[in-house]
């Protein structure tokens, strides 16, 4: 018998049976789907967080020079102790680290603390309240949809001026055209000079509800104490030559503090790497576990997929008697009966895969994750769904092929 | 009508000898005893012979049967089937052997259920690896040479006893094979359908074929030229019909 033969017998077979097909493929159907749907899930998540998160609170090829990680999951009582002990970020530091600079980098000063912002009587509560340099900008590449950022001498000057979040400026003037008119933060008065085009949300939290204003500006004493800014941002051109301008951030504050060789830092540079370091954790738990479950569902796939194959068997022992008598020998009764199983197998499959390629194009549409089904998880759906059917066969297909024709055909 | 060849261990059936059996025994081991089916069966069939095989039930026939069939091997002894001793052959030679040369149509037709009439005709193809068109081919000539040309759409369940008897006689010829082997094809049957069926049988040795049948029913052996009876394990008469 011909190996095509085969196939069609079965693709006969199971079509005269559909629902007990249908039954035995449920299996693999549930492991494949799952394989394909948890991967694109998984990738998906991944993507967001090393190009949305963390390029989104970091920047690419960016650090920041912080006193303490500001971005971290899980920190005992002693280390944040000490993290509160450690001095304060210095405009001086900041100047000197800036200054010390031989690779091209561009830097922006950072402070940020939370509170309102008002304009002729309403009161935009929550808000987060920048103050930065000019380069920020660039450095977080925030286009300005309409007005103009800050300039260099307004940033040294300190000018009262503002660029407004688009959420921020949708709430408080709504249609009138914000630039010009001038908002109050803690009772002083800043003129708006711009708006940010919409950045959209993280995780549900929208990235439109903030101010910049210059960091000498009146703002500096809200968000931190006099002289003092929460990070220096630093933007390299690739990520070598991020490494070599930490390094020489590095140096220029370890000398500033006068630490001993022996001594560890007591400021952090922040990178995006550093902000994925607990995803990273969590993803390669995920990767471990994931394989787990596929597994299960897929032995029980198996095994169901060998009792139906086993009770096929026991019915038509009779047709295998006829078979055999008509000449069919016994590789040709174990491939009929393996590539009946086979097939199952292989069509519960390729349903998980339509099923998972749906799940993540239902996650895509419905939430923030770009979910995306790789091809090499459809490769591994059919090659393991195939799998299961050549495992779960291989029993009764042999049970089948040793059938003695005469006994089988004396069975009613 | 030539006198059989005397036989001894070492020889070679004569050319047209289609079947030749040489003391061939078969015991079956029940546990607390062995029961000797067949105890040294002596056959010759010359090629376009019509045989009945007859004997009370424990006589051997169907073992008989079975060993001709290349569906069971004998315990000891020899069978030359067409030429070839196929006595010691294992499964997988013994199920082509099946396939080339022996035709069988069962008491109980053995067809599928599920297949059409045209299928269950093909299937010997099937395992002889005859291409689809081929198939098809060769299996519309059989059902139509039994006189079903107008039912190969149908189903086994669709077709009168006759008919699924006519589909199986079909099944049997299609591959061309040395022998048709019958066992109590009328078994199933109403007396009419019967002689109809006898009638397809006399029609195929009329045109050659070489036909042996097992059976209890006298007036159906009639139908054959020969009468081979059994009785405990061994030939008891050989008949020949005078032509």
């Amino acid at each position: 018998m011909r190996p095509f033969e085969a196939l069609r017998l079965a693709l006969m077979q199971i079509r005269a049976q559909k629902l007990k097909s249908g039954f035995a493929l449920i299996g693999v159907f549930i492991g494949v789907a799952f394989l394909i749907g948890a991967w694109s899930i998984v990738n998906g998540m991944n993507t967001y967080m090393t190009e949305k998160f963390a390029g989104t609170l970091v920047g690419v090829n960016t650090f920041h020079l912080r006193r303490s990680p500001n971005v971290n999951f899980d920190v005992d009582d002693s280390t944040w102790r000490a993290w509160r002990r450690r001095p304060r970020i210095k405009f001086t530091d900041a100047e000197a680290v800036a200054a010390n600079f031989t690779v091209p980098v561009i830097t922006a000063w950072y402070s940020e603390d939370r509170g309102g912002v008002e304009y002729d009587g309403k009161v935009a509560k929550d808000i987060t309240l920048e103050g930065t340099t000019e380069r920020y900008f660039d450095i977080m590449n925030l286009k300005i949809e309409s007005g103009r950022p800050f300039s260099a001498q307004e940033s040294k000057a300190g000018a009262g001026v503002v660029v407004l979040g688009h959420d921020l400026a949708d709430k408080l003037f709504g249609s009138t055209n914000p630039l010009d008119r001038t908002v109050r933060i803690h009772d002083f008065p800043y003129r708006v000079i711009g708006v940010v085009e919409r950045q959209g949300n993280l995780l549900g939290i929208s990235l439109d509800k903030f101010v910049v204003a210059p960091a000498l500006s009146p703002i500096q004493r809200e968000v931190n104490p006099p002289g003092v800014v929460d990070a220096l941002i630093v933007k390299a051109q690739s990520p070598e030559a991020m490494q070599a301008a930490m390094d020489e951030a590095e140096a220029t504050m370890r000398s500033r503090r006068h630490l001993r060789p022996r001594q560890e830092n007591n400021f952090v540079m922040m990178t995006s790497e550093g902000v994925l370091e607990f995803w990273n954790k969590l993803s390669r738990i995920l990767y471990a576990v994931g394989p787990g479950l596929v597994g299960v569902a897929l032995v029980v796939g198996g095994i169901v997929i060998m009792n139906i194959m086993l009770m096929a068997v026991a019915e038509r022992t009779r047709e295998i008697g006829i078979r055999k008598s008509l000449g069919a020998r016994r590789r040709d009764i174990l491939r009929q009966f393996l590539a009946e199983s086979v097939t199952i197998a292989t069509i519960g499959a390729a349903f998980g895969i339509g099923a998972g390629i749906f799940l993540s194009v239902l996650l895509n549409a419905a939430t923030p994750l770009p979910a995306t089904v790789s091809p090499m998880s459809i490769l591994l759906g059919v090659v393991v769904g195939g799998g299961v059917g050549v495992l779960a066969g291989v029993y009764p297909a042999t049970r089948a092929a040793r059938l003695d024709p005469i006994v089988a055909l004396r069975q009613e | 009508m030539s006198r059989a060849q005397e036989f001894r261990t070492g020889d070679t059936p004569l050319p047209d000898v289609v079947i030749l059996t040489h003391k061939l025994t078969r015991d079956y081991d029940m546990g607390s005893e062995i029961v000797r089916a067949l105890r040294g069966v002596d056959v010759q069939i010359r090629r376009n012979e019509y045989v009945a095989v007859m004997g009370p039930s424990g006589s051997g026939k169907s073992t008989l049967m079975n060993l001709i069939g290349c569906l069971d091997t004998p315990t000891a002894g020899e069978y030359w089937l067409n030429g070839q001793k196929v006595s010691d052959l294992v499964d997988d030679e013994l199920a082509h052997i099946r396939n080339k040369e022996i035709g069988f149509v069962f008491q109980t037709f053995n067809l599928l259920p599920r297949a059409s009439a045209l299928h269950n005709v093909e299937l010997p193809l099937i395992y002889a690896g005859i291409s689809a068109r081929g198939r098809r081919e060769r299996a519309a000539h059989a059902l139509t040479r039994v006189g079903l040309g107008d039912r190969m759409d149908h189903k086994p369940n669709e077709l009168s006893g006759g008919q699924r008897q006519r589909v199986a006689i079909a099944r049997a010829l299609v591959n061309d094979p040395s022998i048709l082997l019958a066992d109590e094809p009328t078994g199933n049957l109403d007396s009419t359908t019967s002689q109809e069926i006898m009638g397809v049988f006399g029609d195929l040795h009329h045109q050659g074929q070489t036909v042996v049948m097992v059976t209890h029913e006298a007036d159906i052996a009639a139908h054959a030229a020969r009468v081979v009876t059994l009785r405990d394990g061994l030939v008891a008469t050989d008949q020949r019909k005078a032509a």
